[in-house]
């Protein structure tokens, strides 16, 4: 049996063609993307590569995943910060979102005017616990219809809300779904039932709305978000299946153009003495996505959170020089800088830096509390500490000059107390961009993709 | 406040051990007495911020919370709890608070001034029966009693 994978990216399609019966991946293929006219073009071109490499493959079966025309963009809206409102951002990034902003409490005129303009595919509205406050999700309810746009929305909050909330979208002509609550009661999480209709929603409407129908039209699998697919590649990866061992517990790390993605699969215990757990339970496959930190489409946020005096003083690189990039980048995405050059050493230390803050959101964190016994720590979050597989994933790591220097960033040093980052982990990059491609085999050859990612997926340290 | 309804099944309390008590026992009690009782327990257990008791009553629609305080410390760490409730919108929420309150053995009509000054409803003083305060919670949520 010939498979072919098509990651269809906002200016790449990839395409993997694998055989199952040498359990071996024939060819890879790069062609730019051309969705403002028609994704088959790259597909094509792609293709036809394939076809130079090997001429008598003939696919059997075609497999598509997709982040092309920005991706599955969405908005997580909750009542408090650190519960509905992360309930709410944690469904959606496990769905595969780019989850633009998460809002708590009754929106303000001014943040609906900002999810306007986010232009969101999906909106995510959550709040409240089961019998809980129904007050704010059903006065945020009333909020979204009056945005104007062609999002849909999904209702997973407060049961007790749903009928006023039915009433109000009914009312409106907003298209919305309801399903089950992401925090039905205190600390609990139920993300699976918003996961599952995130899902549902891209494949019966999104791939339609950005131009993908005819690409589905060619193939019997649904197409789905590729961060979901990475994510499913990741569990995968890690667990393994009953033929073949998986590589425990990792975390592998993607740095885009518009966001930083980090995806953990692990339980995440605290792993010292005399601590006590905080917030939220998490997933223990987590994805979080950071929307500022990117090298290109968001580089201006990324550029005003690091420091690039201190770059320029150990790389020896003129400030002029660094702003004159960076500007350059924001102003014209495409800019790739030459190999070797001073814009290489910049390109490294903003993927560095954007890997790093984006491990110190994703990880737990360690708070010392003073107490008359003694100290006692408080965890909030995942313990990633005893994590010995960090993968890279994606161009801007695996082309660098040295990609180990962008991956160090999420290892713990001495400075990072609080953040329970992984200790001296192997670092591994995953050399023919495969994640995605392996995720959509995940139903039908999971051993397949187990063994193909792992031989794939090369330790650099 | 919101509409009380006639059994204590749809009355949430939250519970928890404030500041960086420890004393996780009686916690168990009280919340399992409550539970006992009917009413609905959210039990944020030992070592609770003041912001932590704030959020899962937000989100839980809280009719009460129920602050513990078993070493001695409990004057500092209750400080401003009200003061936050009032900020986040629970403006009329009934904080209700016992146990080891402060250090020592002090006259405790004076303890009880002193939180009564900082917003709570009700003081217990140590060694007091849980049931004491579970008959005041249904008499003051106004709860028809089985
Ligand atoms: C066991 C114990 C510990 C254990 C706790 C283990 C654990 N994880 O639970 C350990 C060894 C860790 C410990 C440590 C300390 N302890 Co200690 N501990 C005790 C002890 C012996 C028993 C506590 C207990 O479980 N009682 C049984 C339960 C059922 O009773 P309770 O906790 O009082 O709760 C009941 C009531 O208070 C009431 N109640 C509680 N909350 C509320 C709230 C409301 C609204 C209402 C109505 C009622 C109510 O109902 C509960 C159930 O019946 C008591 C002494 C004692 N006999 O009480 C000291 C005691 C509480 N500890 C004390 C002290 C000082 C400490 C330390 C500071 C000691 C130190 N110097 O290191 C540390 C503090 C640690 C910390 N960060 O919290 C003092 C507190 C003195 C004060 N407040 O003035 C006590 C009273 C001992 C004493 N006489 O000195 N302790």
């Amino acid at each position: 049996m010939n498979l072919l994978t098509a990651d269809i990216g906002s200016t790449y399609t990839k395409l993997t063609a694998i055989n199952t019966v040498q359990e071996k991946i024939i060819a890879t293929a790069i062609a730019f993307t051309t969705i403002e006219t028609d994704v088959l073009e790259g597909f094509n071109k792609a293709y036809s590569k394939i076809k130079n490499i090997a001429p008598s493959f003939n696919y059997d079966k075609l497999y598509c995943c997709s982040s092309a025309a920005g991706g599955l963009k969405m908005v997580a809206i909750g009542l408090v910060p650190e519960l509905t409102s992360k309930a709410a951002k944690l469904a959606a990034s496990s769905a595969g979102a780019k989850v633009v902003k998460s809002y708590a409490f009754e929106l303000s005129p001014d943040e609906q005017i900002e999810i306007q303009n986010i232009n969101a595919d999906l909106i995510l509205l959550s709040g409240g616990t089961d019998g809980g406050n129904k007050e704010v999700i059903i006065q945020n309810a009333k909020r979204l219809t009056e945005i104007e746009g062609n999002f849909r929305v999904i209702v997973a909050g407060n049961k007790s809300a749903t009928s006023e909330i039915t009433q109000i979208f009914k009312a409106s002509n907003k298209q919305f779904v309801i399903t089950e609550n992401v925090m039905p009661s205190f600390n609990k999480l139920n993300i699976e039932p918003a996961r599952e209709k995130i899902k549902e929603l891209f494949i019966n409407h999104i791939i339609e709305a950005k131009g993908l129908n005819r690409l589905q039209e060619m193939s019997e699998n649904d197409i789905i978000p590729t961060p979901l697919s990475v994510l499913m590649a990741c569990e995968l990866l890690s667990n393994g299946t009953s033929d073949e061992d998986g590589m425990g517990e990792l975390v592998a790390i993607d740095i885009g153009g518009a966001t930083t993605d980090i995806y953990s699969i692990a339980e995440g215990k605290p792993t010292v003495a005399n601590t006590i757990i905080k917030g939220l339970p998490e997933p223990r496959s987590k994805r979080s996505v950071e929307g500022d930190l990117g090298m290109r489409y968001s580089l201006s946020s990324l550029r005003d959170e690091i420091n690039l005096e201190s770059l320029s003083k150990s790389a020896h690189v003129d400030m002029g020089i660094i702003d004159f990039w960076i500007n350059r980048c924001i102003d014209r995405p495409e800019s790739i800088a030459e190999s070797g050059s001073a814009e290489q050493i910049i390109e490294e230390y903003l993927a560095h830096s954007a890997a790093k803050i984006a491990i110190e959101r994703h990880v737990g964190k360690y708070d010392l509390v003073y107490t008359p016994l003694g100290e006692t720590f408080a965890l909030t979050g995942k313990d990633l500490t005893s994590i010995k597989t960090v993968i890279g994933i994606g161009g801007v790591i695996v082309n660098a000059m040295n990609p180990i220097d962008i991956l160090k960033s999420v290892e713990k040093s001495p400075e990072d107390i609080n953040y329970a980052k992984p200790i001296g982990p192997d670092y591994l990059i995953d050399k023919r961009y495969i994640f995605s491609s392996m995720g959509l085999l995940s139903k039908d050859y999971p051993s397949l993709a187990v063994k193909l990612l792992k031989g794939n997926t090369v330790k650099i340290n | 406040m919101k509409n009380k309804k006639s059994n204590n099944d749809s009355i949430t309390i939250v519970t928890g051990v404030i500041g960086s008590d420890v004393h996780a026992v009686g916690n168990k009690i009280l919340t399992f007495k409550l539970e006992e009782a009917g009413f609905n327990v959210i039990n944020l257990g030992v070592m609770v911020d003041q912001e932590e008791y704030i959020d899962a009553a937000l989100e839980t629609n809280a009719d009460a919370i129920m602050v513990s305080s078993l070493y001695g410390h409990g004057e500092i760490d209750c400080r401003g709890l009200r003061e936050k409730c009032d900020e986040a919108g629970l403006t009329d929420i009934p904080l209700i608070v016992g146990g080891n309150l402060v250090v020592g053995k002090q006259n405790f009509e004076d303890v009880e001034k002193r939180f009564i000054d900082m917003g709570f409803t009700k003081v217990y003083p140590p060694g007091s029966d849980i049931e004491e305060g579970i008959e005041y919670l249904k008499d003051l949520l106004k709860v028809q009693k089985s």
